[in-house]
């Protein structure tokens, strides 16, 4: 704080302070805060507002616990989004390792150009062309059906859409922090393992991976957020039994018109990600500090 | 089973460059061969194929008699200390040490009973569950030949590992492996670009330059017989006079040069009627002495306690190096002066110029 001042005086200092603090209160304090008072307060109608009726309680929160459906959906978004990441992560790390161990610069350069360039479009398109792709008449059944290796097209859509889809999505947040790791691991700690005679799966368990530890709770960090939060891939590719737990939010809000059940569930789905994401890095040995960076 | 490391004509080509070409010598069992050369000269190129990082593009490796071709650095009875040692920095000591063990698929207490008996070895008692970045550099040295030996390699490849340490850890270090060598009778093949490490260490040295091999010798006859006008410059200092060899008799050359009519040993490519060059060491070079005699202007004496370095010019403007024991310095010209040299005939080579 002192060193800002220092560095760009009293009234400017005094100016980005203020930005910074009006963007946490306004934009990050303020709607947890009223999101928080909605889920406890009752639904009631606008006369009753303010009444007798308007008290806190735990209700909405205790509904969905005590809702089995909603319970299921619940629990399925977390280990769903549990099993993105590790799904991301088991695609991702070969890449990341090659990118970071053995292509030459021209091959790095592709790499990451044809990595990157599908994220120029919006992610509702990219999952559209998913949509597509995996359509029960589509071009991947078209293929499979033509090399004779399935005899009547799949229905794709389901689980297995939405996992794809959210695996292709995600997969740069993976990459790119275990690239990242991988990069500074000095090669010939990875040939003195290879003298000392061990396979290559040792040499990754025991040399490659713990170097890259922050890096891939970095990576399962993200993609874990990033899939419990999701709306668009399960929305889109999902079907009635692969429901996920945000579309349940998106019901109450828009659809059951009950805003205080909906914040109350996004509560619970806010909660339960940082209590995910910091057992993960508490399991890793690395502080947030690391993975902002 | 023996290890004996023979290179037979092996070249290696990256591309466009061409990094070694046909090498060929033998390391006995036991040895200690250093290859000696300045940056860039393939030695280390030479290194990785006998480890098994690269193959070479011609010619072949054999350890123990046996082909090397298409085994892998985990397959060959040879262990690699790195150059930045490589430690495993998130793993203690112990755990770096009995790597290679555990990849051997021994159980743990085995594993731990035998670091220790290598911390005792290298007197790191102790220091088992300290992590590498804990130890000092020596330490951390020390550890990296432990890892290596936990194998038992019938070959140790160095690769300059004693170059990140300061000097008097450097010299300790050296003793240190010699020491380690002879008690485990190992195989080693040390590279370096310092020529007092590879003499005052080695049995035999391999000299190389520009990826083609100079000569193989023992530290003595390096210094003493050059083979070639490389190995003459690169391995200690020396004053270098051309000129065109008159009679090649008994062992010795004479050779006319600009500064007079000089005699020495007749090396390599000595020639009556060829052109040649008489290497002299500066330790050879003695004011007052009127055999092989060579004028010079002395410009600084630098005073370097057990000698003095004596710099001048010869009177056709050659650099001139002598070095005069503390003990005749009282003899010694002062800067500024005109001096005679002299130096004896055995003390001294001829080689032609290639």
């Amino acid at each position: 704080m002192r060193d800002l001042y220092g560095r760009f005086g009293p009234w400017l200092a005094t100016v980005f302070l203020s930005l910074v603090f009006i963007w946490l209160a306004g934009m990050v304090l303020a709607p947890n805060l009223m999101m928080i008072d909605y889920a406890l307060r009752p639904n009631l109608p606008p006369a009753a507002i303010g009444g007798p009726d308007d008290s806190y309680s735990l209700d909405n929160i205790l509904y969905l616990a005590g809702e089995p459906t909603h319970r299921a959906i619940f629990l399925k978004t977390i280990w769903a989004s549990a099993l993105v990441a590790l799904v991301t992560f088991l695609v991702c790390y070969p890449v990341a390792y090659w990118m970071a161990q053995h292509a030459t610069t021209g091959q790095l350069s592709l790499a990451l150009l044809l990595i990157i360039i599908p994220f120029f479009i919006n992610e509702v398109l990219r999952t559209l062309a998913w949509f597509i792709i995996l359509a029960y008449r589509g071009p991947l059944n078209a293929v499979l059906t033509n090399l004779g290796l399935i005899d009547a097209p799949i229905r794709w859509q389901g689980d297995g859409g939405v996992l794809a889809a959210m695996v292709y999505a995600y997969i740069l947040f993976m990459l790119l922090p275990i690239y990242n790791a991988i990069e500074s691991l000095e090669k010939a700690q990875i040939e003195a393992a290879r003298d000392l005679g061990a396979s290559s799966w040792r040499i990754h368990t025991r040399v490659v991976i713990p170097h890259a530890k922050a890096g891939i709770a970095t990576g399962f960090v993200f993609t874990f957020m990033l899939a419990a939060g999701s709306y668009v891939a399960p929305a889109l590719l999902g079907s009635p039994g692969s429901r996920w737990f945000t579309e349940i939010i998106y019901n109450w809000f828009f659809e059951g018109g009950d805003w205080n059940r909906g914040a109350a569930y996004a509560l619970v789905l806010l909660v339960l990600c940082l209590a995910v994401v910091l057992i993960t890095l508490r399991i890793a040995r690395v502080n947030l500090a690391d993975v902002a960076k | 089973m023996s290890h004996s490391v023979e290179l037979a004509q092996i070249g290696m080509t990256f591309g466009t460059t061409r990094a070694v070409s046909d090498v060929s010598f033998k390391v006995e069992q036991g040895e200690f061969f250093s290859i000696l050369g300045p940056s860039g000269c393939g030695k280390t190129t030479i290194l990785r194929m006998i480890a098994g990082f690269t193959e070479p593009t011609e010619g072949r490796v054999l350890i123990g008699g046996r082909d090397m071709k298409g085994l892998g650095p985990n397959q060959r009875p040879t262990a690699m200390i790195f150059q930045s040692l490589a430690l495993f920095p998130l793993m203690p000591v112990w755990e770096n040490i009995a790597f290679g063990l555990e990849a051997r698929g021994v159980g743990k207490a085995e594993r731990r009973r035998k670091a220790d008996e290598l911390l005792r070895l290298i007197a790191l008692e102790g220091y088992g569950d300290r992590m590498p970045g804990e130890l000092s550099g020596g330490q951390r040295q020390r550890v990296a030949i432990a890892r290596a030996l936990a194998v038992e390699p019938g070959v140790l490849l160095l690769d300059e590992p004693l170059s990140a340490l300061d000097l008097k850890l450097r010299q300790h270090m050296r003793a240190e492996l010699r020491a380690l060598q002879k008690r485990t009778g190992v195989t080693f093949i040390y590279i370096t670009h310092d020529q007092s490490e590879a003499l005052a260490m080695s049995d035999r040295v391999a000299v190389m330059s520009a990826g083609l091999l100079q000569q193989v010798a023992t530290p003595r006859e390096l210094y003493d017989n050059p083979a070639t006008a490389f190995v003459a410059r690169f391995v200690g200092e020396t004053n270098a006079i051309s000129g065109r060899i008159s009679d090649v008799q008994d062992g010795r050359a004479r050779i006319d040069t600009a500064l007079g009519i000089l005699t020495g040993r007749a090396g390599q490519g000595a020639r009556t009627g060829a052109q040649g060059t008489i290497y002299i060491r500066p330790e050879a070079l003695m004011p007052g002495d009127p055999v092989n005699a060579l004028d010079a202007r002395i410009e600084r004496v630098d005073f370097e306690g057990a000698f003095a370095l004596v710099h001048g010019r010869f009177a056709d403007g050659a650099a001139l190096a002598a070095s005069v024991p503390s003990t005749r310095l009282a003899e010694a010209p002062a800067p500024g002066a005109e001096t005679r040299f002299g130096f004896a005939p055995e003390h001294a080579v001829v080689l032609g110029d290639a």
